[in-house]
């Protein structure tokens, strides 16, 4: 069995899990907190893209999934729009806006760019928050509609929205990953891996950036515009840095830079947050050490630390091979 | 084919290189001779737009090309190898090489060929065209390196210390596959310490001393120039 057959298995099955999931386990709240799992991991692959595969670190990404939910939420509910027309203006909007923002903040680099897009992400959630004749300020936007029966087809219970949301993973996994394998995604890792490396071979890296940029917050959009019509209420505290931050650390205990990374992280700290809530606030007690120690001694994350140790593990199975070979040689030679 | 006329680049308050005037003839292989730190890698980024002159202009082929971007000048056939075989580690050979196609990433057929001689001159490529670049051996990554600028199928390469960290044998290998490389109608303009080997593949060179050339010549001259020989031919 080829390497590239054994990791299509592996993938098969694991989505062929998720789809039989709901005839295995019937519970409503499991159903709920994978549905909201669902979401985070797509918002996830949005600050993958950029920080993980083009070496960006944007703080604002929280913004941006906020830009999303509450377009779809102000197009709905004030405005009355067909939800399939407010969703794609939603991703429409939010990506215009992330085209301006990305204009400016990628003529800066590193950490400063890390700090512009932090007082972007600030400067988002100040409008929501302030600006309540559109926003609804503190109150928030109730009563945000789910998305409309399609035919039978219904996605009001757990377990259609658990259903519907798999579905926007799965394409947006799919878009991952073409965009990674494509000569785009290696021109995006060029330009992580040096960017005045990746000038010198031609390639415009600003253009590149920019269309990293744009499409990390066309999936913060998505998962935006999913948790909207998931929850149906939605406040300013989503735009908050502190849900940036969330992102962020699914994405570095998986695995930044890694298409698999984002649903590991995503899952592990959902999953154990919920196991700890019987103690609060005192959870970061457990949780702010295992952090740090995961960071200190897996700084790629879960899967990147698993891709770290296959890869020495190769390069000690060859370099053995290799000094067998030459022994068989000497001996023939001998 | 390549002029740079009065060039001067300065880092804030400093000026790394003062006044450069250097004339790469078509088909020639022109070596920068120099010390560490004498400034030939900013002229190298300077000519492939990495760095902007402050003073002076660059022409090739008869077009100024100082004000462009780097990624402009790829296109107009410069194309530059960095020192210190810098490769993106985490690719494999293969995505190298294809990398190195970028400004003909549409043409695939043209791709082919290129990389058929880039086999052909680098025939240990082929069999690791599977093996991550980062665990390439220092000659095999100088080769690597050598092999993605040719991808770009350049008029001029700018070879940056391409013998640096090499044990000599290697370094012999690579100074042959300069010339073989040139034979095929591409300029050469060939910065390096290795004056000896360097000066022995060459038509002409330079010497750069604190970002001023201080001495020009065919290599003949520069061979038989008492400061030279000092300097960089330990005589």
């Amino acid at each position: 069995m080829t390497a590239r057959f054994k990791h299509k298995a592996v993938v098969l099955s694991i989505v062929l899990l998720a789809l039989l999931l709901p005839f295995i386990i019937q519970n409503d709240y499991f159903f709920h907190i994978m549905t909201l799992s669902f979401i985070w991991m797509i918002g996830v692959y949005g600050l993958n893209l950029i920080a993980g595969y083009t070496g960006y670190l944007s703080l604002a990404h929280a913004g941006f999934f906020a830009i999303g939910a509450y377009s779809l939420g102000i197009l709905t509910v004030k405005f009355e729009i067909h939800y399939w027309l407010a969703f794609f203006l939603a991703c429409a909007i939010t990506c215009i806006i992330g085209l301006v923002i990305g204009l400016v903040a990628l003529q800066t680099k590193e950490h400063f760019f890390a700090i512009y897009t932090l007082c972007v992400g600030y400067i988002i959630y100040l409008v929501i928050d302030k600006w309540e004749s559109l926003t609804g300020g503190v109150r928030g936007l109730i009563g945000i509609p789910v998305p409309p029966d399609l035919g039978p087809i219904s996605f009001r219970s757990p377990v259609s929205q658990y259903y519907f949301n798999l579905f926007f993973l799965l394409a947006a996994i799919f878009m991952m990953y073409r965009i990674v394998h494509s000569l785009t995604g290696r021109t995006l890792i060029a330009i992580r891996n040096s960017e005045e490396l990746a000038q010198t071979i031609g390639i415009s890296t600003m253009k590149n950036k920019l269309v990293s940029f744009v499409l990390s917050t066309f999936f913060a959009a998505l998962s935006g515009i999913l948790y909207a019509s998931f929850i149906r209420f939605i406040g300013p505290d989503i735009s908050y840095i502190t849900m940036t931050f969330d992102f962020l650390i699914f994405l570095l205990v998986g695995g930044i830079g890694t298409l698999s990374g984002p649903i590991v992280g995503t899952l592990l700290i959902v999953w154990i947050s919920q196991q700890l809530q019987f103690l609060q606030d005192y959870r970061m007690l457990i949780f702010g050490p295992l952090l740090t120690l995961l960071i200190i001694f897996y700084p790629k994350g879960i899967v990147g630390g698993i891709f770290s140790w296959k890869m020495k593990m190769q390069e000690k199975k060859k370099r053995l091979s290799m000094s067998a070979k030459s022994a068989t040689q000497r001996a023939e030679e001998g | 084919m390549l002029k740079l006329k009065g060039v001067s680049v300065q880092y804030g308050a400093y000026k790394a290189v003062r006044n450069v005037d250097i004339e790469v003839g078509k088909g020639e292989i022109v070596v920068l001779l120099g010390s560490n730190g004498a400034g030939k890698s900013t002229v190298f980024k300077t000519i492939g737009g990495l760095h902007k002159c402050t003073e002076g202009e660059i022409m090739f082929e008869g077009k100024r090309i100082d004000q462009s971007s780097p990624a402009q000048i790829v296109k107009t056939g410069i194309v530059q190898c960095a020192e210190g075989r810098k490769l993106f580690p985490r690719m494999t050979v293969y995505e190298n090489l294809m990398m190195g196609a970028f400004i003909h990433r549409k043409q695939k057929k043209e791709i082919e060929n290129t990389l058929h001689e880039v086999y052909e001159l680098f025939p240990i490529l082929k069999e690791k065209r599977n093996d991550l670049a980062g665990s390439l051996s220092g000659g095999q990554q100088q080769m690597l390196a050598i092999g993605r600028a040719l991808m770009s199928k350049p008029k001029l390469m700018l070879l940056d210390e391409p013998s640096i960290g090499l044990a000599p044998i290697i370094v012999a290998q690579m100074f042959e596959v300069i010339k073989q490389i040139n034979k095929t109608e591409t300029t050469i303009l060939l910065a390096e310490q290795n004056a000896n080997a360097a000066l022995h593949i060459a038509h002409k060179g330079y010497v750069l001393e604190n970002g001023s050339i201080v001495v020009e010549g065919s290599s003949e001259e520069l061979f038989a120039d008492d400061n030279v020989r000092k300097a960089y031919l330990g005589a």
